[in-house]
């Protein structure tokens, strides 16, 4: 294996993988609960490895001090694990009980996950960024092992033998010798057994896994299909009955940067009838006993609004360039420089030079932003739908002038994230109307909401500058990302000299993290550009890109790829076109083949997608395969036709009827090899598929027409004169 | 909004006579919902585009955020809560668990009661008839082949009469 940080290391995230937010620092509470928990109880505690590249921008927790994960395995022999991760679809529930069922020896079963409760579960800085399988899996290992470990002791005891002389398999310890054998929770005697534990504990290699590394159901699958899974939106907090809850919702502005200036009296008071109206300060909200009326209140309201002048949508790619009015929080990375472009460059026996753009797109998770909040005792508890709990959490305590130990944000399994669900407006405005109504308040984003007041896949321009030798290899590469982002903005192909750089820019529209981030518009430059280069010097684009790549990892998965979908012999011609694009990130590495036929009229259809992906160990094949057709389905959208148009403040198409997402009869035959490095130390998946396909899909238009498309989405209305 | 007093409406849902007091003019989602607690059908989009509200009236899929509740007087709705038979799953149901046809799942019971419609219509439906059916549906996590997959494998299983002795019998005996 190689090395790592054995606990997840301080937040280093991407600028927008936080959005604009308050700066946190949170200290571990005391939790009352654990002395109530018998039974073996683990405490991993994150330490120095970590400790030592905490410390930066105030962003995050200081993992020192901190509990990274616990464990607690009852007298009926249920295995409880305490993780602040969250379930949005990843499948991180099964793929993490797998890891600990796998380390402890127990039936996959008995693990039961407690994900995302700031009350029970260890502090984390949120579900983001492929994580959850790198670092939270070995995490989970360490407490699982030393239980494991604990139990033999408790049996060797017991029994008077040789802890070395016990074996352990599906929540038994047994010795053979004697023949006697033991349940974990029997072995646990009622007892309460604590252990707290630091530093290497030694983890079982994937090539001996047993229940990790293969193919396990979804654990909530049943009730998934049944409907009986309460997402956020189907809540309401027992003990109170549905009937006792308020639906809330909340005025908006007619456009961004509009503020409230007067609420004027309603217009049908009878509206209002029975309705908790709340008016402080720009907040205003209402909430009554069915949405419906909660709906009826609010179009009585007669609000005015000071509107400030917003940027019209022709000025975007000149802001995207502009850097930002404030600097806002978050670093900006120094560029990455190796020997020097502007002295190789003017040599170079080839130059080429392209700028390549990506609009905003939205993530449409299709449960919108939802939340229901309950005050009792003088304590809030909001359940809601995020990747951040702990950082929600701190925005509520902010926003309600709250007490660390009075708020609890609970998060049930979640109508899906893609990145779209960091923050915490609708906690914040449950719990709001809920202060005042003196009930539990649910609050569900209307789709129009969520389209308009989310925040979007940042936009960007890329320009990109090339020199390429005689022999086809690369000499000078320099490319600039205006605003979209740093991820994965680095080349993986060999070029002696670099200039790369990320320019934040002065967005119009509000913008955060999404699946992969940047790193899809990165790949789309560097990939499409990857691209012109060949076919200038008419060469082949996979040999003109394995003749730049020594890294072995992406050439494996670009020669697998190729292999798979015959690239050899896949002979593009009018109107039908192939394309390859490989791609880097998060420590995942993925290679993507697009077959694309263009109708004369222009239309685009991608008829083929064979993807190859390596993330080391596999954890779960069938679940990481759905992650990555997922992918590559969802990519499609934004290479193709997803754009959110907006002028002058205003989001133009907020409907589903208007923003197109790909659907069924867009989603092509695919094809997912999967290689499986045992050797390799498991990364996450649920992003790095997506960054391929726009350079594919752009680099097949390109075969079958002539026409290089450099913005994305690449057809939003078919291509405009194919040269067919 | 009728004026007077409201009027009860009456409806059969999942087998059970159901009476709401004071139609108010909402949807069928709302009542559903809020009313009887079914949150099985789920809002998506309020506009009957992404199918996350599919329910079944008289047996046929409707999308029940833009349906009027007073429009379904007197008829018999099936929701994805109805699906199920004494316990036992539909053979979709199993069928979306064996393919691992989900991931997030806020869509899959839209899904499944379309799917429903589908197979009662047509028994062994090919791809392209599937995804026809289905395109009135969103899956955001982009599951579709396995949704198609999972479709298919249902109608296998129901078409198919289960054969005797050790035979795999289809989707309710898992091996």
């Amino acid at each position: 294996m190689s090395p790592r940080p054995p606990f997840e290391p301080a937040l280093e995230p991407e600028r927008y993988e936080l959005h604009e937010g308050l700066p946190y620092r949170f200290e571990l509470g005391r939790r009352g609960f654990l002395h109530l928990l018998g039974g073996v109880v683990v405490l991993v505690v994150a330490h120095d490895a970590a400790s030592q590249e905490s410390g930066r921008g105030g962003r995050g927790p200081s993992a020192e001090s901190e509990l990274a994960a616990w464990l607690n395995i009852a007298e009926d022999g249920t295995v409880s694990v305490f993780t602040g991760k969250v379930e949005v679809g990843q499948n991180a529930r099964t793929s993490l009980s797998q890891a600990v069922a796998d380390e402890l020896k127990a039936p996959l079963d008995s693990i039961r996950l407690v994900m995302g409760d700031t009350d029970l579960t260890p502090h984390d800085a949120g579900t983001f960024g492929s994580r959850s399988t790198p670092y939270m899996a070995p995490q989970l290992r360490k407490a699982a092992a030393v239980a494991r470990e604990l139990l033999k002791e408790l049996a060797a005891k017991e029994w008077g033998v040789d802890a070395t002389s016990l074996a352990v398999a599906d929540g038994q310890v047994s010795h053979a010798i004697s023949g006697r054998s033991a349940g974990f929770g029997q072995l646990t005697k009622g007892q309460k057994l604590v252990r707290t534990l630091s530093g290497e504990i030694p983890l079982t290699p994937a090539e001996r896994w047993s229940v990790a590394g293969r193919s396990v159901p979804k654990q909530n699958a049943r009730d998934i299909v049944t409907g009986r899974h309460r997402y956020t939106s189907d809540l309401s907090p027992a003990p109170f009955a549905p009937s006792e809850m308020l639906y809330g919702r909340v005025l908006r502005p007619p456009a961004l940067g509009a503020t409230l200036a007067s609420l004027e009296p309603v217009a049908a008071q009878d509206a209002l009838q029975g309705v908790v109206l709340v008016s402080d300060g720009d907040f205003v909200g209402v909430a009554a006993k069915r949405s419906s009326e909660a709906a009826r209140a609010l179009a009585a309201l007669r609000p005015k609004w000071n509107l400030t002048p917003q940027p019209e949508a022709r000025e975007l790619l000149d802001r995207l360039r502009q850097p930002p009015e404030a600097p806002r929080e978050g670093r900006q990375s120094p560029p990455h420089v190796v020997g020097s472009v502007a002295e190789a460059r003017p040599k170079a026996a080839h130059r080429l030079e392209a700028t390549y753009s990506v609009a905003y797109i939205a993530h449409v998770p299709l449960e919108p932003r939802a939340a229901v909040a309950e005050w009792k005792d003088g304590r809030l508890t909001v359940w809601t739908g995020t990747q951040r709990p702990f950082g929600v959490k701190s925005e509520l305590c902010e926003a309600l002038r709250l007490a660390e130990d009075r708020v609890r944000v609970i998060v049930p399994d979640t109508g899906s994230g893609y990145g779209g669900k960091h923050s915490g407006e609708c906690a914040i405005e449950a719990a709001r109307l809920a202060r005042t109504a003196g009930r539990p308040v649910k609050v569900v984003w209307t789709r129009e909401e969520e389209f308009r007041w989310a925040y979007f896949r940042p936009a960007g321009v890329i320009d990109v500058k090339s020199g390429t030798d005689a022999d086809g290899r690369l000499v000078a590469w320099e490319m600039h990302n205006y605003n979209s982002g740093s991820s994965a903005i680095r080349t993986l192909y060999e070029a002696p000299h670099q200039h790369i750089e990320f320019h934040p820019g002065r967005s119009p529209l509000r913008q955060g993290s999404y699946r992969g981030l940047a790193a899809t518009a990165n790949h789309f430059a560097r990939e499409s550009h990857m691209d012109e280069i060949a076919a200038a010097l008419k060469l082949d684009p996979l040999e003109f890109r394995l003749r730049n790549l020594k890294d072995a990892r992406q050439r494996a998965v670009l020669e697998a790829a190729a292999e798979r979908f015959g690239w050899a012999k896949a002979k593009s011609a009018p109107g039908h076109g192939h394309g390859i694009a490989g791609g880097f990130e998060k420590g995942s590495y993925v290679a993507t083949c697009a077959e694309v036929k263009v109708e004369p009229a222009g239309a685009v259809r991608v008829v083929r997608l064979v993807a190859a992906f390596e993330c080391g160990a596999v954890v779960n094949p069938d679940q990481l395969k759905n992650q990555v057709e997922g992918s590559l389905i969802m990519g499609l959208g934004g290479a193709l036709f997803e754009a959110v148009e907006f002028d002058r403040g205003e989001i133009l198409n907020p409907q589903l009827s208007r923003y197109r997402v790909p659907r069924f009869s867009d989603s092509p035959p695919l094809e997912v090899v999967l290689l499986d490095r045992k050797d390799l130390p498991s990364e996450g998946a649920g992003e790095t598929p997506i960054v391929g396909v726009a350079p594919a899909v752009a680099g097949a238009i390109h075969a079958a027409t002539g026409a290089r498309l450099r913005a994305l989405p690449l057809v939003p209305r078919g291509l405009p004169s194919p040269r067919a | 909004m009728a004026s007077g007093a409201p009027v009860p409406l009456d409806l059969t849902v999942n087998g059970t006579r159901r009476r709401i007091p004071g139609d108010t003019g909402e949807s069928l989602l709302a009542i559903l919902r809020e009313e009887l607690d079914l949150t099985g059908s789920k809002y998506g989009c309020g506009e009957g585009q992404c199918g996350a509200c599919t329910v079944l009236v008289d047996g046929r899929p409707v999308r029940s955020c833009i349906t009027p509740a007073a429009s379904v007087a007197g008829k018999v709705v099936t929701t994805i809560e109805g699906l199920e038979e004494g316990g036992r799953l539909h053979p979709l149901q199993e069928a979306f668990i064996e393919a691992d046809a989900m991931q997030c799942g806020y869509c899959i019971p839209g899904m499944i009661v379309e799917a429903a419609a589908l197979l009662r219509r047509v028994r062994s439906p090919d791809d392209a008839e599937i995804a026809r059916a289905m395109e009135g549906h969103v899956c955001r996590c982009c599951t579709y082949p396995r949704i198609v997959q999972a479709i298919r494998k249902a109608a296998a299983s129901s078409v198919r009469p289960a054969p005797a002795g050790r035979a795999k019998t289809g989707l309710g005996d898992r091996t």
